[in-house]
């Protein structure tokens, strides 16, 4: 066998008992309020002893154990790597943002608690402007959207550059990995990415230009194309996408937003659905990973909704498609 | 020692060392498997264990056919071998569990593996989930059965 998970795929079989079913999401879209949620969820193992009444601590607390797991499995450093990129790079952008604005984010809870690259040491290298303390994939975007965020205060541009890059740097370290799974997550992740960035864009009424900057390029179409479809306006954007083989988000757009919100993750539990009759690689353990985001992504939008008093169709519509 | 008897210890040599093989690949990778449900759940421990054990018959198998060779070519007792073609009659008679024990049980092991994927997540389930394995093993009683024979009427 190249690659040896069978002890790390072992626990996560007993581990995939404890995701959160549908029917279990069903519940707790019909609870009455945010504390019946937190209640279930507490006596499902959820959160820690301190997070018992705090959402936002539970569902980092979560997020953290989830992370922890994929440390004590020790799987492949480039696999984690590719995993831990939004986490890595969201830390870049909040670090930016706490340098330029003066504030402490790290009070918040606003960085992932990583261990190569956490809130203090991010925050370390852009004050400090040791940019080669950070991956390849990682310094110039971190010097440019820097630089950016000092002279225009531009949040929004700063977060265009910075997840623009994140991709690149997804789908440059896809190309070199050899497990199909990985392969594929990555692939998926750019092309859904850069579709919802151009729904996003067309409903703010961007311009092309913009549309170019904020897309990464992605194997399943042409970005350029994406980009002046969606600044064409709405149809020509689902024009494409259905022409792309992208006919599901299209029609989800169709519904409302939200549907497509949801459509756009519920690919990812589509595509690492086959890893549950898997036995010896790391496919099982990656697809229990990505299964815990966005069972902690599906809570998180449950937890929103009640705490803004939305129904229950509503919540409903929004929550996505679980992989048990 | 001449070479009719060389031969047959050769083949007896065979049968435990690649049908322990075999079992030691199988029982090892299953017990990784193990392991890994019994760090997250130890209430499994005896069912795992059971599934652990199964690809380790063929090392015991092995060992048992080298045990019957040696004891009827003048080592552990019986007569000496008299001729070269005894003596090849005996090697080609241990290979079926060499070489079935060796493969079998590596298969016996990567089905253990995922049967007892199946107890992980269906506890429930285990007598379904060992006759999995169980049925690799009927190739290694199979090749058992021929070794046996062919020994014990050689000569």
């Amino acid at each position: 066998m190249k690659d040896n998970y069978v002890y790390a795929v072992a626990r996560i079989r007993v581990k995939e008992k404890t995701l959160l079913t549908d029917a279990d999401i069903a519940s707790l879209a019909g609870m009455s309020d945010v504390n019946s949620v937190m209640g279930y969820l507490s006596d499902r193992g959820w959160g820690t002893a301190d997070t018992d009444k705090d959402p936002d601590a539970m569902l980092a607390a979560e997020e953290q154990k989830n992370l922890d797991l994929m440390r004590e499995l020790k799987i492949d450093p480039s696999v984690f790597d590719i995993l831990s990129y939004p986490q890595i790079f969201h830390n870049l952008k909040s670090a930016i943002k706490q340098v330029c604005t003066a504030e402490d984010y790290s009070q918040i809870g606003i960085f992932y608690d990583l261990e190569k690259y956490g809130g203090r040491e991010m925050v370390r290298i852009i004050q400090e402007k040791d940019y080669n303390a950070l991956p390849e994939s990682m310094r110039q975007v971190a010097q440019d959207a820097f630089e950016t965020m000092l002279s225009t205060r531009d949040g929004q541009l700063c977060d265009i550059m910075v997840d623009r890059a994140c991709l690149m740097a997804m789908t440059e370290a896809g190309r070199k990995e050899k497990n199909k799974v990985i392969r594929d997550y990555v692939r998926s992740q750019v092309s859904i990415a850069d579709i919802r960035i151009a729904v996003r864009a067309e409903r703010c009424g961007k311009s092309a230009d913009f549309l170019k900057k904020a897309l990464a390029p992605s194997e399943d179409f042409n970005c350029s194309q994406l980009a002046a479809a969606a600044s064409r306006g709405e149809e020509d954007l689902l024009k494409f996408l259905s022409g792309n083989g992208f006919g599901g988000a299209s029609e989800a757009l169709g519904k409302s937003l939200s549907a497509f919100e949801c459509w756009c993750d519920n690919q990812q539990i589509e595509a690492i659905k086959p890893q549950k009759r898997v036995i010896t690689s790391i496919g099982p353990v990656v697809a229990y990973y990505l299964a815990r985001e966005n069972e902690i992504r599906t809570v998180r939008i449950i937890l929103t909704a009640k705490a803004n008093g939305f129904s229950e169709d509503s919540i409903r519509e929004r929550v996505r498609e679980m992989y048990v | 020692m001449n070479t009719g008897t060389f031969l047959a210890l050769f083949g007896a040599v065979l049968a435990t060392a690649l049908a322990g093989v075999g079992s030691a690949w199988g029982v090892g990778m299953a017990g990784q498997a193990a392991a890994g449900v019994v760090a997250e759940d130890p209430d499994q421990f005896a069912k795992v264990l059971i599934l652990q054990l199964l690809p380790g018959t063929q090392g015991i198998y092995g060992l048992l056919v080298t045990f019957i060779t040696l004891s009827r070519i003048g080592i552990l007792g019986g007569s000496p071998v008299a001729d070269t073609a005894t003596g090849l009659a005996y090697l080609f008679a241990c290979l079926p569990i060499a070489i079935v024990g060796l493969i079998s049980a590596y298969h016996q092991g990567k089905t253990s593996v995922a049967s007892i994927g199946v107890v992980a997540k269906k506890p429930d389930q285990f007598g379904k989930a060992m006759l999995f394995p169980a049925m690799v093993e009927t190739y290694a009683i199979l090749a058992l059965l021929i070794s046996i024979l062919a020994v014990t009427n050689i000569g």
